[in-house]
């Protein structure tokens, strides 16, 4: 649970998290991760962009994590560094494939159905309902 | 054909340099706020200003709700950046139909909430913090995505 260190930091906080969504979000811009058509020609493998995609994005994320930990004691807005453990269950696999199912039928990603508005790509709105209804049909169908 | 251009016919160089920034961003999250972010929970942890079943009122979402939204304000900004700035403002559409759009998304919000994290979420930051857990889910879903995007192209064109 994150304690916020300081009330006057929460408005430096929020402007860095929207520095970081932006950047984030140029970047599925900048590699057509925000075009549906550019996200199957991966999976019908015609096209392996979006390889180079995700392993440029998890290197730096890999330095980001585990880097930064070792080089400062805490992050510059908080007390402490997250961590967001994963784990390996049925409802692990069983999500993931629906997920997959799901991602290889539209093309779109939670990630680039948010952005992709911001490319005035309104048929996205079509996939970011679908996501939203599952999200809610998920939340009321668990425990 | 050289085999760049055989397995890129777009070109290379955009995607690892949108592969970096996208890292970046979850970087800059961290360094910033010590906080992990994928973008499914946004989902779930927006729907719980509004419903008040116990499961969308866990802290996991409620604390997170509000900069869950700024991360997702971010991140159509950082693309409207590039859409009006690096191309010629001409919006972007697809030719996948709408009802694929909407089937095809209600199983990526159900199956990603279901298994906890998405393309960013077990893909970035997951294999980014190098779990074990979160690499098994990508195989899983790009197996199924590469299966059914292979048959819909078989099927549905």
């Amino acid at each position: 649970m994150s304690k916020p260190m300081n009330k006057t930091l929460a408005l430096p906080r929020a402007l860095s998290t929207l520095a970081a969504g932006m950047l984030f979000g140029f970047g599925l811009a900048v590699s057509g991760m925000v075009q549906p058509e550019v996200v199957l020609s991966f999976l019908r493998l015609s096209d392996f962009g979006l390889a180079l995609v995700l392993g440029g994005a998890v290197l730096v994320a890999i330095l980001a994590y585990k880097g930064l930990p070792r080089l400062l004691a805490r992050p510059v807005l908080d007390d402490h560094f997250h961590a967001h453990p994963s784990f390996w269950n049925r409802d692990t696999a069983i999500g993931a494939a629906l997920f997959g199912v799901g991602w290889g039928l539209c093309g779109v990603c939670p990630g680039p159905a948010i952005a992709g508005l911001g490319t005035g790509n309104l048929d996205l709105l079509w996939a970011l309902a679908g996501i939203a209804l599952g999200a809610l049909v998920h939340g009321l169908r668990a425990k | 054909m050289s085999l760049p251009h055989s397995l890129f016919p777009l070109g290379w160089q955009h995607y690892l340099l949108g592969g970096t920034f996208i890292g970046g961003g979850a970087g800059l999250l961290f360094l910033m706020t010590g906080r992990v972010g994928g973008m499914s929970t946004v989902f779930t942890s927006t729907w719980s200003y509004v419903v008040r079943r116990p499961f969308f009122q866990q802290p996991r979402f409620t604390a997170s709700s509000r900069w869950r939204l700024v991360y997702a304000a971010g991140l159509v900004l950082g693309a409207a950046i590039w859409w009006l700035g690096f191309t010629d403002g001409t919006p972007l559409g697809t030719r996948v139909p709408a009802w694929q759009l909407l089937v095809g998304g209600f199983l990526v919000g159900y199956g990603a909430r279901r298994s906890n994290g998405c393309t960013s979420g077990h893909g970035v930051c997951g294999m980014g913090s190098l779990q074990w857990p979160s690499a098994l889910a990508v195989l899983t879903f790009m197996a199924t995505a590469f299966l059914t995007a292979n048959l819909a192209a078989r099927w549905l064109a």
